[in-house]
């Protein structure tokens, strides 16, 4: 018998249930996640999740190469915070040679993880309006991310995998266009903040269809591993900004909100406030941004200026040995945590001193949360699974590494 | 510093012949223990009022091929949110004897990260509710992440760097 007729024999003593594939692709699920559920109606009784569509070998795949290159890997795990992972990679090497960054370079490095954060939590909120059906938030107020993008494209010259930063500093100071756009998006973005926030926070229909949709408690938050705005969301105030300062974090006045209930309207507001506090952080580090160079003195891992490499013959080593991966690394084993997107994102990484690392390990924590799912769900609705996927952000690529 | 000597001390004496060693390796206080206590030492450290390191942050693999009897380890970091604590284990085991138990009756976040390690390494944690591979397809023969395998599949040829390859 197979699942179809299944389906239409109608037993007395037996309940007949469902069986449901949301997934690989599905237009609701923003990526490339499979649930395969058992329905009992439209209630879900269990739902068993699939995952590994796209994993592309990063911890293999960054025991082959040199440190620089493995910045471009960490920009495909969170695909909509790169900048984010790029520093929080970049940080754990500078811990491992122990390497001072300028202050300069730090306050950059803040300006630049929190727009992305900004990115980020547009990215979510948008979508959880979407999925409510305020279509008018994720059509306008996702704008912003094209702004931010611009901003990185002016620094960098990326937008989305950014490699942004080099392990010492950064690789240029922001360009006067920068400045400019920058500042523009200081100015706007609050308006299109607030104008959002006013259109979905008190809705009637939003507050209905998102309060109590998907819940967890801090208690089980906390076992299932949660970090960052989920975490938050369920009343945890654990902030690796706070809990273990990194790039001068602790030179800033800024909030952790949190939440009280742990459901997808909890993580919606929370992240609209760390919008807000990144706003008021990125407003203290132009405010106070030092003068000064913005990279240390690290030539074994900072490439040097090409007039340089072409008139100075130190230069030209340094150059050549960065290129060719011939840089000599101290041993030692290293663990650094940023606050990304979605949590802690942590790099383990053991050096046994050769050219590439022996052992590099990412603590994602899309992968740590995403395995509460099920049980998150699991009797509710099945249009509620899709508004607390959206909730949790979960992002393919960080998931499956 | 504080917290390596005082858990030194802990430890010691609740598993006096299974600890190996403990030192602090940049700012993380790191303490190998043998691997019969695996189990009873992470929930000593979970639940224990004196300690109390009640989130796991991470755990993950370690393959050193060269060490005789030690080739694999499982390294463990546990976190005390209210001192904002964090600590590393490590256990290593013999390559003919991947048997770890498993700590998902501890945390139920170790699932898939044990699953995760042994999709890679092939740990057997014994216990498990579901211990299938993860990330790797479901017919996969071997273990990616073990030294021995190569990055690429070592049967072709057309991409050899002759030249400058090393």
């Amino acid at each position: 018998m197979n699942k179809q007729e299944e389906f239409n024999t109608t037993s007395e003593s037996e309940k007949v249930y469902n069986i449901l594939n949301l997934g690989p692709t599905h237009p609701a699920t923003h990526g490339i996640f499979q649930n395969i559920l058992k329905m009992d109606g439209e209630i879900i009784v269990e739902a068993d999740p699939t995952i590994g569509y796209i994993h592309r070998a990063f911890e293999k795949l960054a025991e082959h190469r040199p440190y620089n290159q493995i910045t471009p890997i960490t920009d495909r795990l969170n695909y909509c915070s790169s900048p984010i992972n790029n520093m929080g990679w970049h940080m754990t090497v500078e811990k491992l040679i122990g390497c001072e960054v300028p202050k300069r370079a730090q306050y950059m490095r803040v300006i630049i993880m929190e727009l992305s954060r900004i990115a980020d939590h547009v990215i979510c909120t948008t979508i959880i309006g979407q999925d409510t059906g305020a279509t008018t938030g994720f059509l306008y107020f996702f704008q912003m991310r094209e702004k931010v993008y611009e901003i990185f494209e002016e620094i960098c010259g990326a937008r989305l995998t950014t490699n942004i930063g080099r392990i010492g500093g950064m690789e240029r100071d922001f360009s006067p266009v920068a400045w400019e756009k920058l500042n523009k998006f200081m100015k706007e973005f609050p308006e299109f903040l607030s104008e959002f926030q006013k259109l979905i926070e008190r809705n009637r229909i939003f507050m209905d269809r998102t309060i109590d949709c998907g819940p967890i408690s801090a208690e089980r938050a906390l076992e299932y591993g949660f970090t960052g705005p989920n975490l938050r969301a369920a009343g945890v105030d654990y902030d690796v900004r706070v809990a273990m300062p990194y790039s001068s974090y602790e030179d800033f006045d800024f909030k952790i909100p949190v939440g009280q209930n742990g459901d997808t309207y909890d993580r919606f507001m929370v992240r609209i406030q760390e919008m807000w506090e990144s706003i008021s952080i990125i407003r203290q580090a132009i405010d106070k941004m030092p003068e000064g160079p913005i990279h240390a003195d690290v030539p074994e891992f900072f490439l040097p200026d090409k007039e340089e490499v072409y008139s100075k013959m130190e230069a030209l080593i340094y150059h050549f040995k960065i290129v060719m991966g011939e840089t000599a690394i101290p041993k030692g084993e290293v663990y650094h945590s940023v606050e990304g997107g979605n949590g802690e994102l942590g790099f383990y990484l053991v050096s046994d001193g050769g050219r590439t690392p022996y052992r590099l390990h990412f603590r994602r924590p899309c992968f740590i949360y995403y395995q509460a799912y099920p049980e998150m769900i699991t009797n509710g609705l099945l249009s509620d699974a899709i508004l607390t996927m959206s909730s949790l952000n979960v992002i393919a690529g960080e998931l499956d590494a | 510093m504080q917290l390596q000597e005082r858990l030194e001390t802990l430890l010691k004496n609740k598993f006096a012949d299974a600890f190996i060693s403990s030192e602090t390796s940049y700012d993380f206080p790191v303490f190998v223990l043998d691997k019969s206590v695996l189990y009873d030492a992470l929930s000593y450290l979970k639940s224990d009022s004196e300690t109390g390191f009640a989130f796991l942050t991470t755990l993950c693999g370690l393959h050193y091929p060269d060490n005789k009897d030690q080739e694999f380890g499982m390294m463990y970091q546990l976190h005390k949110l209210e001192t904002n604590e964090r600590i590393r284990l490590k256990f290593f085991m013999s390559k003919e004897d991947m048997k770890v138990p498993t700590i998902t009756t501890l945390w139920p976040t170790a699932n898939w990260m044990e699953r995760q390690e042994y999709d890679f390494f092939g740990f057997k944690f014994v216990g498990h509710p579901d211990l299938r591979r993860i990330l790797n397809m479901d017919e996969m023969n071997y273990f990616p992440m073990r030294k021995e395998y190569p990055l690429e599949d070592g049967s072709r040829d057309d991409k050899s760097d002759k030249m400058f390859g090393r």
